[in-house]
Parts: C-alpha cells; structure tokens; sequence
C-alpha cells in the first residue's frame, strides 16, 4: 500500500504539500504517484522567482515511457527547488516525502482547498475501485 | 470494452506482481522490477520477455515462399532454409502495412511473425495478395514466445534447449523442450546476444520456468513492455505505429535495405520505385537533445523557429543517459550534426542529428 503521511496535506493529483512555520510550502508528489510513474528519469523544475497560479503545470516529472505534469497547489512564487533532482531524479521514488521534495513555494494566495490524509486515502481508494 | 486475452505465462506475471496493461488485445506485464532495472538486466545479465501476443503466420506448401514474396519487400530467395529475414510489408501505394521478421523454414514452409495489433490486418493484406499453391494460417493463438536476451542469454540457453552458442544471428532451428519441439530463432528486438523461442502453449510456462530457475546465477529476471520500448529505442529499432505506419513507406524509414527493387514484384513496388526515382522528400533520423529534457512521440521538430516534422519515438536512454528520439525531418536537413530544436511541451530544446543506433554494439 502507499504511504499516506498525517502531517501533510494532499492534492487529487497526487501531490503533498506541508506548511512550514514561515509560511513557505514544500511541494512533492506523494508515494502512489511515485510508484504509478515507476523510474523517474528526470523531473523539469522552475526557477526560483517564476510566479505560479493555482492550478498552473510548474514542471514535468517523467518515467521512460511518460510524462506527468506537475501543478501548482497554491498560488505563490517558487523560492526554491531540489536542485538535487537534476542529477539524482530517483530521489523522487526512493524518499518521495523526504529528499525527493520538489519545490518550495511561498503562497500569495488563499492556502486552503486541499485534502487531509483521511480524505486523500479515501481518494486513492475511490481510484483504485 | 471486449475482453482482454490472456498469454499462457500470464500466472507468472502475476506471481512476479507485474504491471499489467491492456495491450493489442491482450494483458500484458508493462514492467516488473522498473523500467531501468529491466533495461539493465538485459545490456548486462539475461532478460526474460513474454511477447506470446506477437502474431505468427504460417504459409505451407509448393509456393509459400513466392508468395511470401510478393507481399514482402525483401526476398527470401536470398537467404537459405533456417534463416531470418526482416521486411517490410507495404500496400500498393508503398506505405508500410507491417513490419515482420520471416522465417524460411523449409522451401515449402515459411513462418512469420507480425504485430500483435496488426494481426488481423497482415493476415487480411495476405490473403488478397495470396498467389499459387500455399495455405495461409494464423497460427498465432496456437504460439508462446519467450525472447531470452542479453549477454548471458546463450549460457542460459544452452542449458535450457541445448546448444545455441554456435548459432549466428537470424537463423532458425528446432530445439526440444520437455519432449516438445521448439523453434529457437536467432532473433531479438534488443541488439543483445540470444534469440526468441516459439513454443506451444502447452510448454511455455514450464519453459518459462526452466529459463528463470537456471538462470538463477546468470541474473536472470523478467523484462516487460516498458523496456522491450526502451531497448529497442536505442538501437533505433523501428516500432509499427511509432515511427512506421500507413503514412510511411520504407524509403522514408531508412529500410531501403529491406527493400529489393530489382528481385521481382512484390505488392508497392511500382509506388516505391517511382519514390525512388523522384527521391524521398523526408526521412527518419536520430536526434539527440543537447540540453537537458526527454523528446516524446508527437514533439514539434523545428529548424530556424518552422516545424519541419515531428518525434515518432523518444526517451532518455537507460545506457547511456542521453535524450534521443527518432523522428522525420525533410531529407535537407537529415544529414548528421544537423542544428534542430524540439518543443518539448511549450519549451524549445536544442538537438542535433546524430547517427543510428544511438548505441553502438559490437
């Protein structure tokens, strides 16, 4: 089964999001998106500064045999990226919650909508019937 | 929806939890381990591969090789009994209906194995253009086929079904396995040493188990779709309906050299050798991205901001770690170290044309 963290909160495409203290959010995709693509062989980031609106494709995560577009959870401004997951995209499977974070976002806009963990476990449910 | 076929290994697929997806009628494992685990597996150890959904199709009798080649491009006649041959098959107007590897058998026997999703197709196309005294079957719900591949694969085989090492590339011999005959192939779709072996039903999950259990020390393990794409890829290995299809002919392919213009007729020739006369207006090439991105089917190929053709296939090569793709640009910009871009999904990347395979083996 897929890990699905408590502490963090989930989009319906798969991604984590976790509030830091400063109101910076860090952005990942979560274990069940990980393990759908299979091999990540390279993620495409942004670059800090680019303004993202809510929604907006950010970046591509991609296996050998496909593609996956990567969606902003909130509005804001990127004010980092894992630059290691240009050299070691694997990150993404191996630690999907840990050093295969993706971007780090601070959020201009409304911060809410998202799922808790009860509600995105019962979405992976709801996909897997 | 109609119902997915099953191959005869497919308990074994699910056994080695496999991901299983629909494809060309069937359900069929697209990865096991990972894609890159599989790729691997397969340039450095043995590969196991279930492509029991390839079609086999058998002509029989005193004109079965005529026949064979007047739908195929290539001609059998240059090659002896227990060899292969790779062709195109093309419809009147040159486009290619399917491409097969043809086995002679026997000068009144030949087997050949199509595409799964173009089955039907293929047999269809060969029963119109069916000449003289051969039957046609479609034998290909009778057939398993496992392709053993790799560097360890004749080890593997050896012990399997017998001596294979000896055995050069493409030919074709009957091998027993648990008392049954078997026709080992000299063939792959990997660029790598062993073959493809074509069992009946019956046997093919015993045999299955054999190669797994006694390549055990040889590292041995499955490979599924994902990396039979990948693989083939890098040795730019054309795939039907990627990179060939009814809008292509073998001319704009780059497999002039399965296509035998003066050894008689064959179905599309007329419209082939007009192309040929008039020149080809595009071709397929390898491109190679010189910054960071992955190329996919359908990816805009432009020169000097115009589009001038797109990508038919593309990834980020497993062995080598480089992004490459195939895909048709016109024949003035085809040559080597040609400057193009591709637009990968709204951001242009830098490529260039770069020789085929894009890996090199010995």
């Amino acid at each position: 089964m897929a890990e699905v963290k408590n502490d963090l909160s989930y989009t319906a495409d798969h991604e984590w999001a976790q509030t830091g203290d400063d109101g910076v959010v860090t952005v990942g995709i979560t274990d069940f998106a990980q393990a759908q693509l299979g091999d990540v062989v390279m993620v495409e980031l942004p670059e800090v500064g680019d303004t993202v609106d809510k929604g907006d494709a950010f970046g591509t995560v991609e296996s050998p045999k496909s593609v996956s577009d990567l969606y902003a959870p909130f509005s804001g401004e990127i004010v980092a990226i894992n630059e290691r997951l240009e050299d070691e995209p694997e990150l993404v499977n191996a630690s999907p919650y840990g050093d295969g974070w993706i971007v780090k976002l601070k959020v201009t806009g409304d911060a809410e909508g998202l799922l808790d963990a009860d509600a995105y476990r019962a979405h992976l449910e709801a996909e897997d019937h | 929806m109609s119902e997915l076929a099953r191959t005869a290994l497919y308990d074994a697929h699910v056994a080695l939890k496999a991901r299983l997806v629909p494809f060309a009628g069937f359900e069929m494992p697209i990865q096991y381990d990972g894609i890159v685990a599989e790729h691997t597996r397969v340039r450095e150890a043995v590969g196991l591969f279930d492509v029991s959904h390839m079609g086999e199709v058998r002509l029989r009798g005193k004109d079965a090789l005529a026949a064979a080649n007047r739908f195929a491009t290539n001609d059998l006649n240059r090659i002896a009994n227990g060899r292969a041959q790779y062709t195109a098959m093309c419809a009147p107007d040159g486009t290619i209906v399917d491409d097969m590897i043809v086995y002679r058998l026997a000068d009144d026997d030949v087997l050949i194995c199509v595409n799964a999703s173009n089955r039907h197709t293929d047999v269809a196309h060969m029963r119109e253009h069916l000449r003289g005294d051969v039957e046609l079957t479609d034998e290909s719900d009778s057939w398993s086929q496992i392709a053993v591949q790799g560097p360890h694969a004749t080890e593997l085989l050896d012990r399997v079904i017998g001596k294979t090492s000896k055995l050069r590339p493409f030919r074709i011999r009957e091998r027993t396995f648990a008392g049954t005959s078997v026709l080992f192939a000299t063939t792959g779709y990997t660029g790598e040493r062993g073959g493809e072996i074509y069992a009946p039903n019956s046997v093919a999950m015993a045999l299955w188990d054999a190669l797994m259990t006694q390549g055990a020390d040889l590292g041995v393990g499955p490979v599924g779709l994902g990396a039979r794409d990948t693989l083939r890829l890098e040795m730019a290995y054309a795939l039907y309906g990627n990179d060939i299809d009814r809008t292509t002919t073998p001319l704009e392919a780059g497999l002039e050299w399965v296509v035998r213009l003066d050894d008689g007729d064959f179905v599309g020739r007329d419209a082939l050798v007009a192309q040929a006369a008039k020149g080809v207006s595009r071709k397929l090439v390898g491109l190679e991205l010189t910054e960071r991105g992955i190329p996919r089917p359908g990816y805009p190929i432009a020169h000097a901001g115009a589009v001038v053709g797109s990508v038919t296939s593309g990834t980020k090569s497993p062995t080598t770690g480089r992004a490459i793709a195939l895909g048709y640009v016109p024949v003035a910009l085809s040559d080597t170290g040609t400057e193009l871009t591709i637009d990968c999904r709204g951001r242009t990347k830098s490529a260039r044309v770069v020789k085929l395979p894009f890996l090199s083996r010995d």
